[in-house]
């Protein structure tokens, strides 16, 4: 086991969510957040307030007709607005995750402060708003806030409709999805040619391609970032559980590596909202808490990457 | 999905292992107690066939019922299993599901053919048999084996695995002397064969040890058919 050394040159932002976000390129206006309340960041479309950190559903809220299963995803729902929480993002890709979503939602009485964020995804764009209806049915709500094109399948035809139904009312944001460093070239192309408001990536303490475009690219055009796979689908967690947590997560107020994973994700300037999944409440805490406390600055960030990486 | 060749397996599993495993769980608690009673039926109908003769051709009632009660096990995984369970957190099980359904069919069309009887081969008889106690004892063992309880035991006739496995046992056992059936009892090798693939892949992709067992039966039979005196 490898223990890493404290850094005393290091320089943290000692960021006690007193404030705004220092790291966030478009920092809260006003904001006076309590010392409980999470840190936020704004989309730079609207101004709107959102949490850093989401909550996926991938994998962990597919849980098809399992009734205990799907009541623990409940409790995660609920541990999650409980917290501070409100994007909840998902997929008609993710199996069943939709129903459990809605499932969770009509338990905990349509909390107000959710903002949903979905994808449609069909290569027939004649059946994209069936699609979209589908999914909203299963949620059990009124229309999405954020509608997104899943894995860029059919973005040319799709976007057009989205940025109808948004002009219309029916939705409040439009954007784009990728995940694992695919096709970065063509996220590009639509990030610097479509008036989209957010754009889904991959992004984690070892896969940091996106810092070198795509991410300035957002902070750039004033797009909204939310980040997938901040644990490599828990791959990364699994990798770092065999390690001591090093001595400058104290610093930042860490006491699980996913907090040191969430904590260097969301402090990108670029990114708005990272969404790890998961399907138990004690993780779901340790997660929120990243929103919390102390957060690293760029130097520190840079040594995270590189201490976790020579893991 | 144009850029599918940058996919890989892990990718395509869209569910946890223990939402998975607990699917068999809940098939075995709708289907109680069928369980002995399928394990029974199959034992004694093993049974029978170790002490008939080599070759001994069966009278058109037997192969009724095999055939039948087969059918009716590949119906019930289609549309219990496949269908109602694991198609909400797998959205390729519809097509796994119409496949079994198909292959149910087709043991029903067998059932009104002429003309089978047991394998004369040793090692076709041997390995069969062998597969066929593996099928209906030692699978739904797996689950103990592998640390879960034993509500998730795999059982023949209402999990796909077993049910597979046991297909490919009773496709040694059997031989047709008509060529129709012949040609019938070779095209009910494909359903079982695939699944086995599927399942194999499936269950590492999960990073199951269990992996191992689905192909090792499949690869076990299908060479015994090709290779079997």
């Amino acid at each position: 086991m490898r223990i890493l050394a404290p850094d005393p040159q290091r320089r943290l932002c000692l960021l006690a969510c007193a404030g705004a976000a220092v790291t966030s390129a478009v920092p809260a206006k006003g904001q006076a957040q309590a010392p409980s309340a999470p840190l936020t960041r704004r989309v730079p479309s609207s101004g709107e307030a959102l949490p850093v950190i989401g909550l996926g559903s991938w994998i962990t809220f597919n849980v098809g007709q399992d009734g205990a299963a799907r009541d623990a995803c409940t409790q995660v729902v609920k541990a999650f607005f409980a917290d501070g929480g409100r994007l909840i993002d998902s997929s008609p890709m993710y199996g069943s995750s939709q129903p459990t979503i809605g499932h969770a939602l009509q338990q905990l009485g349509q909390p107000p402060a959710l903002f949903s964020a979905e994808k449609v995804w069909i290569s027939d764009v004649a059946r994209g708003q069936a699609q979209i209806e589908a999914s909203r049915l299963h949620w059990g709500v009124p229309r999405f806030d954020l509608m997104q094109v899943h894995n860029l399948l059919s973005w040319q035809l799709h976007l057009p409709r989205l940025l109808e139904m948004k002009a219309s009312g029916r939705l409040r944001y439009v954007g784009i999805t990728t995940s694992e460093g695919r096709r970065h070239a063509q996220i590009e192309e639509v990030m610097r040619t479509q008036p989209i408001d957010f754009v889904q990536i991959s992004y984690n303490l070892l896969d940091r391609e996106v810092e070198q475009r795509v991410l300035p690219l957002a902070q750039e055009r004033g797009i909204a970032v939310l980040v997938n796979r901040p644990f490599r689908e828990g791959a990364l967690l699994r990798q770092l559980a065999r390690h001591r947590l090093p001595a400058w997560a104290a610093d930042i107020d860490c006491t699980h590596w996913a907090q040191v994973a969430l904590k260097f994700v969301v402090t990108h300037p670029a990114v708005t909202c990272a969404i790890p999944a998961t399907s138990q409440v004690v993780h779901l805490r340790q997660n929120m808490a990243a929103a919390r406390g102390r957060m690293p600055d760029a130097a520190l960030r840079e040594r995270m990457a590189r201490d976790v990486a020579a893991l | 999905m144009a850029e599918w060749w940058t996919y890989r397996p892990s990718d395509f599993l869209m569910f946890s292992p223990r939402i998975y495993w607990r699917l068999f769980e809940s098939i075995n608690l709708f289907a109680w107690p069928l369980q002995p009673l399928l394990i029974a039926a199959g034992l004694g109908w093993l049974r029978l066939q170790s002490r008939g003769p080599a070759g001994t051709a069966w009278s058109r009632r037997t192969a009724l019922v095999l055939a039948l009660v087969l059918s009716l096990c590949w119906l019930f995984v289609a549309w219990a299993f496949l269908w109602q369970r694991f198609a909400p957190i797998q959205w390729v099980a519809t097509g796994y599901a119409t496949a079994f359904a198909l292959q149910g069919a087709g043991w029903l069309v067998l059932a009104w053919q002429d003309g089978l009887r047991a394998s004369t081969e040793v090692a076709r008889r041997r390995i069969g048999a062998g597969l066929g106690l593996w099928a209906l004892l030692a699978h739904p063992l797996l689950a103990l084996a592998d640390g879960r309880p034993w509500q998730q035991a795999e059982v023949f006739g209402l999990a796909p695995d077993p049910t597979a496995i046991g297909t490919l046992a009773v496709l040694l056992l059997v031989r047709a002397e008509a060529a129709r059936s012949r040609a019938w009892l070779r095209l009910l090798w494909l359903v079982p064969l695939g699944w086995c693939a599927v399942s194999a892949a499936t269950l590492a992709t999960m990073g199951s040890w269990q992996a191992a067992v689905p192909l090792a039966a499949a690869a076990l039979a299908a060479a015994t058919a090709r290779w079997g005196r």
